[in-house]
């Protein structure tokens, strides 16, 4: 089941027009925010399918924006986004693809800055709710029926068991889990489904584990 | 993952069996998924609430999108019913001017909130605020019809599709109207059968229904179809409490939408390539707002 909250379906609160093309576009660009770790210094997004055919309409390059200066669905400032793009330093460009993907409303998001790339493809299935199904080129395999959470890391020894342990304390059962990396020793992503609720407080034990690069919450 | 339905016939056997409403199944699931407080959750429900009540009094007030396209119905509604000689009746035409300062809000870019998505988020709501007025509900029961609308919804986004680019507007108008209706029937003090009844008549009406939105804008043909959505609904809620049945189950119904959408050429699925979209005029408005050549359909 995609979708598990009466919430998904009666919300989220938004700045209009479309929940699929401008809250869900916002929501792809937040989390790529949030996996960045940062606010990126230039972007270049993708757009396949419906939102390369309506973007304008539904404001849905404005969304992504937004979602990439960590604004939310409900945040007002999504209407002037790319003018605080600009005094936030970020540039940006928007590119409609004719390519066909499995998805209607996708998004591919390229973020950078002087140190650091990262490339995410994001699709927003309906009222909001989004699904990320690749990041840095690792195809990302959520089945959407349990928390997730994603950490990117340094290819070293221990990284996994730390982070496993890490949950164990804290009691939170390991459903699924995919690692995965470009070569060894660089870039490595762990995509961890879990039966229990991650909070904060794991967030940020999390985070401070040895050769952690950053961690996410991608369901809720 | 363990829920307490997956389709609307275990819906309304476990509200029948259990005596509960619809809306109380869906706060215990709601609470056994997030392993939230019923508090918590119906505090959330009710920020919801008043950001619909917020939009409808903004659009009732008179708005104006953009490009120019919308806004300003709900004023003309409002007056209309005001001179207290409405044909269709001054409950359906509250519900449809209602539903249209909803969306006419969502195309301002105003706040609103999604039910299901924000293209379609005035039927609910404008069908809400106005059974209000004549079934002088308490705010919890107000509250209560979100969830029951939440309950259905629940079930045609996982069984179905919410999506215009995936499943036409029938996937969200239509949702919409059906979940209001089935809302409307539990607050009127209808049975959970008789709100699946309701929901499943107004799917029905709903089938086939294209997305096909002018220059990709959710304006023109959207906020128009809410109007429609929420006097469907009205009327559906109406017909279940007078006793008519469905002749085909609700969960097949919304199969058929399921099915009705995965045959749906992609130009009629949100792409603003077919149907209302590709007219004449619907191209010149579209060349108008954002410039470029009215031959061809790119930008």
């Amino acid at each position: 089941m995609k979708f598990k909250s009466v919430f998904d379906v009666i919300g989220p609160v938004m700045i209009g027009p479309s929940s699929s093309h401008t809250a869900g576009a916002a929501r792809i660009g937040r989390v790529a925010r949030d996996l960045f770790g940062r606010q990126p210094e230039w972007a270049k997004i993708h757009l396949y399918g419906s939102f390369a055919e309506t973007y304008k309409g539904h404001s849905t390059d404005v969304a992504i924006i937004g979602g990439l200066l960590d604004y939310d669905t409900d945040d007002e400032r999504i209407k002037t986004s790319f003018e605080e793009a600009e005094r936030a330093g970020m540039t940006f460009d928007f590119i409609p693809e004719t390519g066909h993907t499995e998805h209607p409303n996708t998004a591919r998001v390229v973020i950078g800055d002087s140190q650091f790339e990262m490339s995410m493809m994001g699709i927003s299935i309906g009222g909001g709710k989004i699904e990320i199904t690749e990041l840095n080129g690792f195809p990302l395999r959520l089945s959407g029926n349990h928390p997730a959470i994603l950490v990117v890391h340094d290819d070293r020894s221990g990284c996994i068991a730390n982070v496993a342990n890490c949950l164990y304390r804290y009691d939170i059962n390991i459903g699924h889990m995919e690692v995965s990396r470009r070569q060894k020793g660089e870039m490595a992503l762990m995509v961890i489904e879990v039966d229990q609720t991650v909070d904060a407080v794991v967030m940020d034990e999390l985070r401070q584990l040895p050769n952690i690069t950053q961690v996410t919450r991608i369901a809720d | 993952m363990d829920v307490l339905f997956r389709n609307v016939k275990e819906l309304v056997e476990r509200a029948e069996s259990e005596n509960k409403l619809i809306s109380e199944i869906m706060i215990e699931q709601e609470i056994m998924i997030t392993q939230r407080t019923r508090e918590e959750i119906m505090a959330q429900m009710e920020r919801n609430l008043t950001v619909m009540e917020e939009a409808v009094e903004k659009g009732l007030k008179g708005v104006q999108s953009v490009s120019g396209l919308t806004g300003g119905d709900a004023v003309l509604l409002q007056a209309y019913i005001d001179k207290g000689n409405t044909l269709s009746g001054p409950l359906m035409l509250d519900a449809v001017s209602k539903a249209v300062a909803t969306n006419e809000v969502n195309a301002a870019m105003g706040t609103i909130c999604a039910t299901p998505t924000a293209g379609s988020a005035g039927v609910v709501p404008g069908t809400l605020f106005a059974v209000k007025n004549q079934l002088n509900p308490t705010r919890e029961q107000m509250i209560r019809y979100l969830f029951t609308s939440g309950a259905f919804g629940f079930v045609v986004a996982n069984n179905a599709s919410i999506s215009g680019a995936a499943g036409g507007c029938q996937a969200e108008v239509g949702s919409a109207a059906a979940m209001a209706a089935a809302a409307i029937v539990e607050m009127a003090g209808g049975s959970p059968q008789q709100s699946s009844e309701a929901f499943a008549i107004t799917m029905k009406n709903m089938l086939g229904l294209v997305c096909d939105p002018v220059a990709g804008l959710v304006e023109v043909p959207c906020v128009k179809r809410n109007a429609m959505g929420a006097s469907n609904a009205v009327v559906a809620a109406d017909m279940a409490l007078a006793g008519v049945t469905s002749r085909i189950p609700t969960d097949e119904v919304i199969g058929a939408m399921f099915e009705i959408g995965q045959s749906m050429p992609s130009a009629l699925k949100e792409t603003a390539k077919g149907g209302l979209a590709a007219t004449p005029t619907g191209k010149w408005l579209e060349s108008k707002i954002f410039g470029g050549s009215v031959v061809g359909s790119g930008r």
